[in-house]
């Protein structure tokens, strides 16, 4: 019996680990290790921190999905790996921290035949000074990346709104907290979605709401921006979303580095290199991302994680991580199998592989400072990449080593984004999106570098409806409800 | 004449001048459940689409 241990029960990790479980039966052994004790449908945070949801709503209890599924499951984090084993340990092994299963702080050696790295992000509010301290959100900005986060998002909000009803004008300040951040999709959904909260609490006209972001135009997303077919036009995102805000009456700073932050103030630095503040009485401030700090060594014991990580924190994967200067980036650049080059028997997924290079155009400001945002991986991405990892390791371990590894390159795989304000069934609105490829690829899709079939975006209340579907679908597939298979990532 | 209500945001500041902002009928049409389904059935469509060229 062969034994694949998971790192990161998220979106990716997930996904792999239950469909691993699924495809390998008794014959094998899933072992899942994620530091969490509930599973968060990430996304629906959005609805959270505006008060639109509860934390209960977005997350549910590992355990039950777990034992239902016959995966192992450790509530721990990973702290290391010996892809070689050690003097002691012929096999290889992780090294894990409980958080949880009344084991708190205890350690263990976790032997492997294939791991599976989908520890997703490091949410690195360290890297702005004020903005937090390592992995933790600071005291001047909020957050909805985490549930927990979310909800303190919405008391920090409803704070707002009441000093408005009062009669003290308050000013929002949403986007991304450094030069190097990546999600601007988030930030740009909380934002209309604060927008909407507002009106409909009777306060739109005491509130500034100004975007801060890193993009070098509006509409980049980490994407280099893209061209969509909107209302019979093939239009630039910038345009797109240059519309949207001026209707919505939302300002916007781009080619921002957030270099400071304090109570009420942000020092910031553009990409023609003028630096200024802005003061904010609420901000919602995304943090940059890097791997999660996890270390590798060898059999000697020697520190190995260089070899297996790239600086970023992430894990190097089949990617060309030596593409040189813009001009020479290729979609081919891109992942296709997720498996390590130097140990074959370690794969990433989701967030957690190191990307070869970043997708926008690469800026920096007179002065230095680099700001571009960092390549997105989303849910779908995320959980196609996880399945098609599974399905190679399942593959290794029942066909042999010589198993034809699974690809999923996201030069050639798509993105939805549904970026959705307002809960109510006819009174939402939401921007519907798909990118498709999420990569561009000039080869082949010489003018835009996607295909503008599928590559569109409309607003509307339909956009609203498939985030409602979106999130019970979602959730339920998670739960591996009946069916759950059929749902796709 | 006063200015069309669609149209009060192009005067904002100087990032606002130059985009392009839905008219009342756009505007409409994003809220109307009869087209709103049709673009539902349509979005839906497309999506499955790319989720198949995806996987
Ligand atoms: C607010 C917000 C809104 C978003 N909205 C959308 C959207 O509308 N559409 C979309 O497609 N995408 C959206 N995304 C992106 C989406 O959530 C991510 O793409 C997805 O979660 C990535 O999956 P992942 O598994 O790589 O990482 P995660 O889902 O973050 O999972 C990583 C897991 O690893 C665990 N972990 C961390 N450290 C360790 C360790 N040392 N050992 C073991 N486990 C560890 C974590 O606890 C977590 O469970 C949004 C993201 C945010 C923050």
């Amino acid at each position: 019996m062969a034994r694949v241990v998971i790192l990161g029960g998220g979106v990716s990790g997930h996904t792999a680990a239950t469909f691993a479980a699924k495809w390998l039966g008794n014959s094998h052994e899933v072992v899942v290790v994620t530091p969490n004790a509930k599973w968060n449908w990430i996304p629906s945070n959005i609805w959270v921190g505006v008060g639109q949801m509860s934390k209960e709503e977005v997350t549910f209890d590992l355990d039950p999905v777990y034992k239902k599924a016959g995966i192992t499951y450790k509530q721990a984090k990973a702290v290391s790996l010996n892809p070689e084993g050690s003097e002691t340990e012929t096999k290889p092994f992780v090294t894990i921290e409980y958080t949880g299963q009344g084991k708190e702080g205890t350690s263990e050696d976790v032997t492997y035949d294939y791991v599976i790295n989908a520890t997703g992000p490091k949410l690195n509010f360290g890297a702005t000074p004020g903005l937090g301290e390592g992995s933790q959100l600071g005291e001047h900005t909020v957050s909805v990346c985490t549930a927990d986060h979310a909800e303190h998002a919405n008391h920090k909000l409803l704070e707002s709104i009441e000093k408005m009803k009062k009669g003290e004008r308050q000013k929002f300040l949403v986007g991304t907290g450094h030069g190097m951040c990546t999600c601007q999709g988030a930030a740009f959904e909380y934002i209309f979605n604060i927008e909407h909260e507002l009106k409909k609490a009777g306060v739109r006209d005491m509130a500034d709401i100004k975007w801060i972001s890193n993009e070098s135009f509006l509409g980049d997303f980490g994407m280099g921006g893209l061209h969509m077919k909107v209302g019979g036009y093939v239009v630039s995102s910038k345009i797109f979303s240059e519309s949207l805000y001026t209707e919505r009456g939302v300002d916007w700073m781009i080619g921002a580095h957030v270099s400071k932050v304090e109570a009420g103030s942000i020092d910031y630095e553009l990409l023609d290199g003028t630096t200024g503040k802005e003061n904010f009485d609420f901000a919602m401030l995304i943090p940059p991302f890097a791997g999660v700090g996890l270390k590798a060594y060898a059999k000697d014991g020697s520190d190995i994680t260089g070899t297996v990580f790239a600086p970023n924190g992430f894990m190097k994967v089949d990617a060309k991580y030596d593409a040189g200067a813009y001009e020479n980036w290729k979609a081919s650049d891109w992942p296709r199998t997720y498996q390590n080059p130097t140990y074959n028997n370690m794969f990433a997924c989701g967030i957690a592989f190191a990307p070869p290079h970043i997708i926008s155009k690469p800026m920096s400001s007179p002065n230095g400072t680099p700001i571009n945002p960092t390549p997105p991986r989303t849910g779908m991405p995320s959980g196609i990449i996880g399945k098609a990892v599974a399905h190679s390791v399942c593959d290794l371990m029942t066909k042999g080593e010589s198993a034809k590894l699974h690809e999923a390159s996201m030069a050639e795989m798509g993105a939805a984004c549904v970026a959705s304000a307002g809960k109510g069934l006819t009174t939402g609105t939401a921007a519907a999106m798909t990118v498709y490829p999420v990569v561009p690829d000039f080869e082949k899709y010489p003018g835009t570098g996607r295909d503008t079939d599928y590559t569109f975006g409309e607003i509307g209340l339909a956009g609203h409806w498939i985030k409602h579907i979106l999130h019970h679908l979602f959730i339920y597939k998670a739960q591996l409800k009946p069916g759950w298979t059929l749902i796709p990532e | 004449m006063a200015v069309k209500q669609e149209e009060i945001n192009f005067s904002r500041n100087e990032q606002s001048e130059t985009t392009m902002l839905p008219g009342s009928f756009a505007k409409a049409m994003r809220t109307n459940v009869i087209w709103q389904f049709i673009r539902f059935v349509a979005i839906n469509l497309k999506m499955l689409i790319v989720v198949s060229k995806s996987h």
